[in-house]
């Protein structure tokens, strides 16, 4: 029963997690998950998005408590779920994709954020600086600890995340995508730090979509899909192709309707979009649309897939790009203007974005249309509206006795059909879709396949962005893939030849190239 | 708080909590009422009611105009020194001979610039309402005051003052200004295009602009309204004095009208609201000042006792609105 850290890995598992499961009312975010770590190793989780590692991660912080029946343990002894105190205590820490560091405050005051070292009741600088100085200078870097955060690039702030752990004694550091905004240098740099923290026998949980990083780093690799756990693979029995089949190795059902014919040579293009560039998240993104298409945007998270859609629709300012709509140049520089053009967006974000939540249904079905409705351009007109709003109703299939009862009261699903409503009535000639089935139950994601498939029927081009992979393949004729704000290719589907999983995440983590290295 | 099954059915407590929640603040005015007569008997007679309503109509105007600032989520400190401004308009001009009718035009007219100016500010370079209407506070109030040469103004002839002190068919002028101004608004937020646009603005501002509101138009309107409402109260004001002062002319006027619509069930954070509710929270405020006096309070102890009744409704509101969905 002795155990000498970053011996082997042989050696006694510093975290166990035993059948863990998490279920939000009737979604299982996740349903018996293992996963076994081992002192001074890094343990890669890969899935795709959705697959559960975020709540896995979650649930090992504290920040969810895991349903009856699942344990997790640390040094062989059972700490209790849901408490994040105690999994800090316990030697736990996360590093979230989103950094939790205060910007305006130091280094040393954002490391002891909440673990102040204070002298009669006054903060006490001195200590905390000669604490966290040799913390600093043992990750090598070039920053005081008395630097404002706000100085340093997102890279440094990494390493910042990195000693607050530290410095709690943390023996397991959870990384989530902790590349995802790094520059080729950065991740080096923290890529040596990882190392050294093997060296003292710290565990590293590594979440990243990069084979490459995988490959370079880690010892195991352990795979969610679907909420559940797939399989560990040991770094000698690692390859794309392993990996790959098991992140996506899933059957795709009729669950898609696809009952609209791709475009044949000669179809109208419906938009023509040119060398859209923000100067920050997209360059140059350039593509066609044909009338009646369903074309895909895959991509990871952070690719600029939204920042290209928002660049379209005009609501964010763009440094180049042109749109051209049934072979005339538009000018679009607001969302009124798109709408007006028949561009229309559905947001990824329907409660912060999209939703009036403390309005009626009817209004928000209405609401993009009341000036167009409203007798002598002012006065609402009721019953014009009530007649769009009880049509939608029946057409989207949305789930209310009432037209008349505040959207915030529906469930996700009813709420971003009542947002596509909205949209389907300024009748669009182009519709944009960002993540159109997040958060919405099974039943209502077919729905919502079916309208998308009706649309294209009417001639209506669509783009569809997803971080569903089989969503897109079972939707889409055609696939643009992003990486770094630039399109990185397109898979086009034919009859007996579908758009497989693996091109697109090929396509969608390749290594940078060099001449992307220094943009 | 099962919110899940108030929605799906309506249940017997939900549906009378529904009922409670479109009365509002009606309840709080019916029961001060109730407590002033029992304490006074003079209270609920005609002659005083017509006082309450009086002393409440000036509030009334200037909280119907903060009632659509609020609404987007914003807020208007200027009104006070607007009206004052307005008000020192009104009686200079009416110093004119033969143009003296013009001054009621000319206050609410000179009220819808200052509103103008807060709304392109807050609209266009996007300053932060608070700070933009703090800066207007201090700002028109030393126009007020430069106006009429830090003096009090006054016109014994002002030709407009039967607005201030006269009566159709038995009720003040006054009194029917304020409740044309709450219909009118109500028309304007139930029955059109802006009206709606300025609860969407409210509602999710971010989530209005992706929907082609235009956003900025909307602000502009309301700080116009609201500024133009000031001027009309200076007006009033103005005729029920026949003078004006620039320094001591609608001093905190701002904070009582907040008062209304807040007490009216109007959200702080915008998008949820009436004119209905700050109608009777303007009622809720004259009733307490008039009934205190009427019940012998002291003036010092008017304030404690309003301050106090005004946290004390809003809590009740809180609770009351518990059940709802609000995320």
């Amino acid at each position: 029963m002795t155990s000498t850290p970053g011996s082997s890995v042989a050696n006694k598992p510093v975290l166990e997690m035993r059948d863990i499961s998490k279920t939000f009312g009737t979604i299982k975010a996740l349903s018996n998950v293992s996963l076994i770590v081992h002192p001074g190793e890094v343990h890669a989780l890969m899935g795709e998005n959705g697959a559960g590692k975020s709540t896995l991660m979650k649930v090992l912080s504290g920040a969810y408590r895991a349903d009856p029946g699942g344990e997790i343990l640390i040094d062989g002894v059972p700490v209790i779920t849901g408490d994040p105190l105690k999994a800090k205590s316990s030697g736990i820490a996360v590093i979230y994709q989103e950094l939790s560091l205060a910007a305006n405050l130091t280094v040393a005051q954002n490391i002891f954020l909440g673990n102040e070292i204070a002298r009669f009741g006054f903060i006490d600088r001195a200590a905390m600086a000669d604490r966290v100085q040799p913390l600093l200078d043992s990750l090598g870097v070039s920053f005081k600890s008395l630097t404002k955060v706000e100085q340093l690039s997102l890279g440094e702030r990494q390493l910042v995340e990195i000693a607050r752990a530290l410095s709690t004694d943390a023996r397991i550091i959870v990384m989530d995508e902790p590349t995802t905004s790094l520059t080729t240098r950065e991740t080096e740099k923290l890529f040596g730090v990882i190392a050294a923290l093997k060296a003292q026998g710290i565990a590293i949980i590594y979440i990243s979509h990069r084979m490459e990083e995988v490959y370079q780093l880690a010892d195991r690799v352990s795979v969610l899909r679907d909420s559940a756990y797939v399989g560990t693979l040991a770094r000698e029995n690692l390859s794309a192709k392993a990996l790959v089949s098991m992140m996506v190795g899933r059957d795709i059902s009729s669950f898609y309707k696809k009952a609209h014919r791709p475009p044949a040579a000669g179809r109208p293009i419906a938009m023509r979009v040119r060398d859209m560039s923000d100067g920050r998240r997209v360059h140059a993104c350039s593509f066609d649309l044909y009338k009646g298409e369903v074309v895909g945007i895959a991509g990871l998270v952070g690719s600029g897939r939204t920042e290209l859609a928002r660049l379209i629709f005009g609501a964010d300012k763009r440094i180049s790009g042109t749109v051209e709509l049934d072979g005339e140049a538009i000018a679009i520089s607001s969302p009124r203007e798109a709408l007006n053009a028949g561009v229309a967006y559905l947001t990824e974000d329907r409660k912060a974005l999209g939703l009036f939540l403390d309005m009626s249904i009817s209004d928000n079905i209405n609401m993009g249309v009341l000036g167009d409705d409203a007798r002598y351009g002012a006065i609402l007109d009721f019953d014009r509206a009530k007649r769009r709003a009880t049509a939608a109703i029946s057409n989207f299939a949305i789930r209310t006795h009432s037209a008349d009862i505040n959207t915030g009261s529906l469930s996700g699903g009813n709420q971003q059909k009542v947002l596509l409503a909205r949209l389907i009535e300024t009748n669009p000639r182009v519709v944009i879709l960002d993540e159109p089935t997040r958060g919405v139950d099974v039943g209502a994601k077919s729905e919502i396949y079916r309208l998308i498939d009706d649309l294209a029927q009417r001639g209506i081009a669509i783009l569809v962005i997803s971080s569903e992979l089989p969503e897109i393949i079972g939707i889409a004729d055609r696939v643009l893939v992003m990486r770094e704000g630039r399109i990185a290719g397109e898979i086009a589907a034919t009859p007996d030849n579908p758009i497989h999983q693996e091109a697109i995440m090929h396509l969608s983590t390749q290594a940078n190239s060099p001449e992307e290295v220094n943009a | 708080m099962t919110e899940s099954t108030t929605t799906s059915t309506q249940s017997g407590p939900s549906r009378i909590r529904t009922s409670v929640a479109a009365l509002g603040m009606l309840p709080v005015l019916v029961i001060l009422a109730i407590a002033f007569q029992l304490i006074n008997a003079r209270f609920m007679t005609g002659a005083n009611l017509s006082i309450v309503m009086q002393q409440s109509s000036i509030n009334t105007v200037l909280a119907a105009g903060m009632t659509f600032v609020i609404l987007t989520g914003g807020i208007d400190l200027s009104v006070g020194s607007i009206l004052a401004v307005s008000a020192m308009v009104a009686v200079i001009i009416s110093l004119i001979p033969d143009f003296g009718m013009l001054g009621v035009p000319a206050a609410v007219l000179v009220g819808l610039l200052f509103g103008l100016a807060n709304g392109l500010l807050i609209a266009f370079i996007r300053l932060p309402p608070f700070i933009v209407t703090l800066g207007s506070l201090t700002a028109v109030r030393g126009v007020a005051r430069l106006l009429g040469g830090d003096t009090t103004v006054f016109n014994p002839a002002l030709p407009f003052e039967f607005i201030g002190n006269g009566k159709f068919l038995g009720v003040p002028w006054l009194v029917i200004i304020a409740v044309v101004v709450v219909l009118l608004s109500w028309l304007l937020l139930r029955r059109t295009v802006l009206g709606t646009w300025i609860y969407a603005v409210g509602g999710n501002a971010e989530a209005a602009r992706l929907t082609g509101i235009k956003v900025p138009l909307v602000l502009v309107f309301v700080y116009s309204v609201s500024g133009m409402l000031a001027g009309l109260g200076g007006a009033m004001s103005a005729a029920r004095l026949y003078a004006a002062n620039g320094l001591q002319l609608g001093q905190s006027y701002e904070l009582d009208a907040i008062a209304a619509v807040i007490l009216g069930g109007t959200s702080f954070v915008g998008g949820v609201g009436s004119i209905w509710g700050t109608f009777i929270g303007a009622l809720i405020i004259a009733v307490l000042s008039n009934g205190l006096i009427l019940a012998g309070v002291s003036d010092i102890w008017q304030y404690i006792i309003k301050g106090l009744v005004i946290i004390a409704a809003v809590t009740l509101d809180r609770y009351r609105l518990q059940g709802g969905v609000r995320t």
